[in-house]
């Protein structure tokens, strides 16, 4: 056998096997064919592609796929600008569904500089890790630990910090996915929509002189707020001021004036939280010593 | 050459650590009665369960002794008062735990003698089973050897299982701690006596109390009392960490494994720790309530070191003035050094499952000890964990915080955190805290 014909042969053979290969994949194709709106992958192509989970999908795509059998509204996307809302709006012609911005907000503002410490913690510095050796050394119990277990568990860079160990939220960053609300384990994230301007920056159920032992900026549950505010849209349960948000529209800066520790805010557009005037002014600017 | 025969047929568990034990400094030292404080706290959560109910109000009188909170239901157990005098209020208080709780607060009678008033006689040997485990419940009595576990919900065992042997736990492997040490030497006919109650309760034919083999006083103090057709008996085991395990001592005594997930019931045992035992003994027959316990006050930070009889709710503060606690800043820790927890305020009560108080000297943070390295898989953990985990694939998952595959693939829930892994690690990478995390996160996403 000459060597062409043994390169005929195998190339024939090769070729055939390709032949034939081909044939069932071409076959296999048709057969097991399912059929994919394309327009899932237009519209996946317009979302965010962070899989934060925020709209209660797995991610990404599968939310794509509720857009397109309407189960869902393209203003769930919180991550999405509401330009790309509108925009998949418009390619699927569908309304956007108006869901006002959520963003996380926290119910503590115990810094290093109004709240004590009364035991050092050594060891992980991680929130969670402190909460478990007996409550992480805070005297108030409920209050933030300032380790930053939000900072890091934030996909979004919206959650830093501050210099007394305080997570402030950049607002404009916040898509509202809730990873803080999850990983913090004194449970002091929410997810509010922007309306609730009247905060309560303070969980403590402790009674007046106790609380105000552990932290300058506590809510002593003296009921100014509440006896200020409109009937009903604040009541103090266990020691603490609760806001009731379905009387949100009612809801006004007259609730904070008199509070005496500030723990009752005004959440402004432009200054961020705002104390009443009968809040006493903090001046300290370096973090309490322990005691 | 006698010793090194004997330890090769001592029984034990396999794997474990040999930590210094450290007992010196109290085991000696007779069992002594503290004063009462002048503030008596009495959280409604002790125990493993649902919190009591208050009996009481504010202003209200109460005598030592006197029912001050009842059950919440089969799963929770009652209250009593540890001293006689006025109910302050019902109050949220710190715990050593963290969250605060609400706590019964007692202002003690100077003048008044302490004396216990309440209670009644009772003839146990008649009682059958049912009533003898009400009346345990009616004690307040949870398990003094830490885990604060409701002992007649132990006791009540499922009518599909039937106990053979009642196993009780007088090993008390924790360092400095002495009071199961001391418990057996002084109150050793009130501990035979609970023994006999815990027997007829269960239906057991047998009982074995497993005591290391570093406490052979206490071991012949009990032999004495026993001839050679009582049904209970002592076991010897090795001086080990964590032979006090209730598991593991019944591999141990018995050869029986408890399976992955499960109670001693399921393998006919009932396992209790010898001072609850000694406390029933003295109680059962008089009807009585649970108001003090053994407490070892220990470490270098004490001048007096030693082991109290401490009024149940007792603050912390007051417990270390009198051992002669010289105040600085120091580590507090409620229990054993292995798995207690650090208190982090002396405000805090002494509940029943305390059974220690150390005050050990302060680390210095951000020394070289303290430096966390990579893991170098030496497995020095493998060896060290008494149930056969790997800690070093788990703190890896723990460190990409895959919380549910250390649970589902890696039996973390058989984890009893008892801190042998971190021990030995070379590295000094904290992994039973990484597993603790990791089941207060699991804990939570499930609830």
């Amino acid at each position: 056998m000459s060597s062409f014909e043994s390169m005929l042969i195998a190339a024939s053979f090769m070729g055939g096997l390709g032949l034939l290969l081909a044939i069932v994949l071409a076959y296999a194709n048709r057969r097991l064919f399912v059929f994919e709106d394309p327009r899932i992958d237009e519209v996946d192509e317009m979302l965010p592609h962070s899989n934060c989970g925020a709209c209660g999908t797995p991610g990404c795509r599968p939310f794509a796929e509720k857009l397109i059998d309407g189960s869902v509204t393209p203003g769930q996307c919180t991550v999405n600008s509401s330009e790309m809302n509108i925009a998949i709006a418009d390619f699927l012609g569908v309304d956007v569904g108006n869901i006002e911005k959520q963003v996380a907000r926290l119910a503590c503002a115990g810094g290093s500089h109004v709240a004590y410490t009364r035991a050092s913690y050594e060891g992980l510095k991680t929130c969670r890790a402190a909460a478990l050796v007996s409550g992480g050394g805070k005297g108030c119990t409920w209050a933030c630990l300032g380790l930053g277990d939000c900072e890091v568990s934030c996909d979004f860079d919206a959650i830093h910090l501050n210099k007394f160990g305080l997570p402030i939220v950049d607002v404009d960053k916040c898509t509202a996915c809730g990873d803080c609300v999850e990983v913090c384990p004194k449970s002091l994230f929410s997810l509010e929509p922007v309306s609730r301007r009247l905060w309560v920056a303070c969980k403590s159920l402790d009674n007046a002189d106790e609380a105000e032992a552990d932290c300058d900026v506590t809510c002593n549950a003296c009921g100014r707020c509440a006896a200020d505010a409109p009937e009903g849209l604040i009541t103090i349960k266990n020691n603490l001021a609760v806001v009731d948000y379905d009387k949100n529209d009612l809801s006004s800066r007259v609730a904070i004036e008199r509070c005496p520790t500030g723990a009752i805010v005004w959440l402004d557009e432009v200054n961020g939280p705002v104390k009443g005037v009968g809040a006493k002014k903090v001046i300290r600017r370096e973090p309490l010593p322990r005691g | 050459m006698m010793g090194l025969f004997q330890s090769l047929f001592t029984k034990t568990f396999a794997h474990g650590i040999h930590p210094p034990t450290s007992k010196g400094q109290t085991h000696q030292l007779p069992i002594r009665r503290m004063p009462f404080s002048d503030l008596i706290t009495v959280p409604l959560s002790q125990h493993f369960g649902a919190p009591s109910k208050p009996l009481v109000h504010k202003g209200q009188e109460v005598v030592r002794g006197e029912p001050i909170a009842e059950a919440d239901g089969f799963m929770s157990v009652p209250m009593h008062a540890p001293v006689t005098g006025v109910v302050v209020g019902v109050e949220l208080t710190p715990t050593a735990k963290g969250p605060k709780t609400e706590a019964i607060i007692i202002k003690t009678h100077p003048s008044a003698s302490q004396k216990v008033m309440y209670g009644s006689e009772y003839d146990w040997q008649n009682a059958n089973a049912e009533d003898l485990i009400h009346e345990i419940q009616n004690t307040g009595m949870v398990g003094l050897g830490g885990a604060g576990f409701p002992s007649h919900v132990k006791m009540q065992v499922p009518e599909d299982h039937q106990i053979d042997t009642l196993v009780i736990n007088g090993c008390e492997c924790e360092p400095y701690l002495t009071t199961d040490h001391r418990l057996m030497l002084e109150m050793t006919d009130s501990l035979l006596l609970g023994i006999r109650i815990a027997l007829k309760i269960c239906g057991a034919k047998k009982a074995i109390i497993g005591i290391e083999d570093n406490k052979m006083d206490a071991v012949a103090a009990i032999r004495e009392r026993l001839d050679k057709s009582d049904p209970i008996s002592v076991g010897v085991v090795k001086t080990k960490y964590p032979q006090g395990s209730e598991k593991l001592l019944i591999t141990a005594l018995l050869g029986r494994e408890v399976p992955s997930g499960g109670l001693p019931f399921q393998v006919g045992v009932v396992v209790n720790n010898v001072a609850t035992l000694a406390q029933l003994g003295e109680l059962i027959p008089e009807r009585q309530g649970l108001i003090e316990r053994v407490v070892t006050i220990a470490g270098p930070g004490v001048a007096k070191p030693g082991n109290y009889m401490v009024p149940l709710g007792t603050p912390l503060r007051f417990a270390l003035e009198h051992a002669g606690y010289f105040g600085d800043a120091s580590r507090l820790v409620l229990g054993g050094p292995m798995m207690g927890n650090t208190a982090a305020s002396l405000d805090v009560p002494i509940t029943k499952p305390v059974s220690g108080i150390l005050v050990l000297e302060p680390t210095e943070s951000n020394s070289e000890q303290q430096k966390i390295y990579p893991c170098i898989h030496c497995s020095h953990c493998l060896e060290a964990c008494p149930v056969n985990l790997n800690p070093s694939q788990l703190g890896r998952l723990a460190a990409k915080r895959e919380y549910e595959v250390m649970a589902s693939q890696y039996h973390l829930n058989d984890c009893f955190e008892c801190g042998s892994c971190s021990y030995v690690c070379p590295s000094n990478i904290p992994l039973v805290q990484y597993f603790r995390i990791a089941k207060s996160v699991n804990r939570e996403r499930s609830s």
